[in-house]
């Protein structure tokens, strides 16, 4: 399993994506921003951090370089796509996911171990996880709080697209507590919360996150 | 060359905790009388005369604004 990681000008969690992916006995690829082809890989990661230093809006500027553009080529034809934090960010802005990330409702950057519930286990990312199952991970963010029109999360919804959602209080002012949505194929998904940061107890509160990744494995394994 | 503003506002159904935050310091300053604000962004832009509106729309749409949660309004002033 190849799983390219792209890198932007203020991306910051790309090592530990890349670390994350070799747990779960894949091989990184490192992708630049500016990079023109996927190199192959079977699988992509859009890490978090702050792209372009969050200029404009969070992912704006991100959601245009190029190697995006290959990004969201591959991504409607079915290749798994993960988009962590800023990832997300930039997933949205790029219309591969709907609704937005906005500033945190109470104005705080939130730093903390979150508890969150896994509500979809069908998605390419997902598939390791029971249904419903808690898991407990960093979030780390300023602008996490999930928004869209009504239209929109009900389709969500009904759909079963909200793949994540945070247990307890909402940390961000995210619609419904979304933390992580999927698109209608469920091979792209993106979350605030950051599983790469939870693949070892050694250097995370937990391994939960590590199911992320081992379920990315299963997927282009069975493909 | 004409200069042309985009103004980009959060959309009015979504919250806007910036504007909430300025609108509950003024009263601690002094301000009363201020009932809400809403806070956004104001883009001056130096534009030849050969760009027509649908390509000022274009870019007020696609980069200057997310529609998904602003709304925009681009308008031509004097320089």
């Amino acid at each position: 399993m190849r799983v390219g990681v792209i890198t932007f000008p203020g991306t910051l969690d790309d090592v530990d994506a890349q670390r994350a992916v070799r747990y779960a006995d894949g091989e990184a690829v490192p992708l630049w921003h500016g990079d023109h082809d996927l190199k192959g890989v079977d699988a992509v990661i859009v890490p978090g951090g702050f792209s372009y230093g969050d200029y404009l809006r969070c992912g704006a500027i991100a959601r245009f370089a190029p190697v995006m553009q290959e990004v969201i080529e591959a991504a409607n034809k079915g290749m798994p796509v993960l988009g962590i934090c800023n990832g997300f960010q930039i997933l949205a802005e790029a219309h591969l996911l709907p609704g937005a990330l906005v500033r945190n409702h109470k104005l705080h950057f939130v730093c903390r171990d979150q508890w969150l519930k896994v509500e979809n286990n069908t998605t390419a990312w997902t598939g390791r996880y029971d249904l419903g199952a808690e898991i407990l991970v960093p979030l780390k963010s300023g602008e996490g709080g999930y928004q869209a029109d009504e239209d929109t999360l009900k389709e969500l919804e009904d759909d079963n697209r909200v793949v994540f959602r945070y247990v307890g209080d909402n940390p961000n002012g995210s619609r419904n507590n979304i933390a992580g949505i999927s698109n209608a194929r469920g091979n792209v998904v993106g979350l605030m919360p950051h599983p790469e940061h939870a693949i070892d107890a050694l250097t995370g509160p937990t391994d939960d996150g590590l199911g992320v990744f081992l379920s990315l494995l299963d997927t282009v394994v069975n493909a | 060359m004409a200069r042309v503003v985009v103004d980009v506002m959060p959309k009015p159904e979504i919250l806007d905790p910036q504007g909430q935050a300025v609108a509950n310091a003024l009263p601690r300053l002094g301000f009363d009388g201020i009932t809400a604000v809403r806070q956004g962004k104001h883009f001056e832009l130096e534009v030849a005369d050969d760009v027509d509106d649908a390509t000022l729309a274009k870019i007020a749409e696609t980069f200057l604004a997310n529609p998904v949660i602003e709304d925009w309004t681009v308008r031509r002033v004097e320089a």
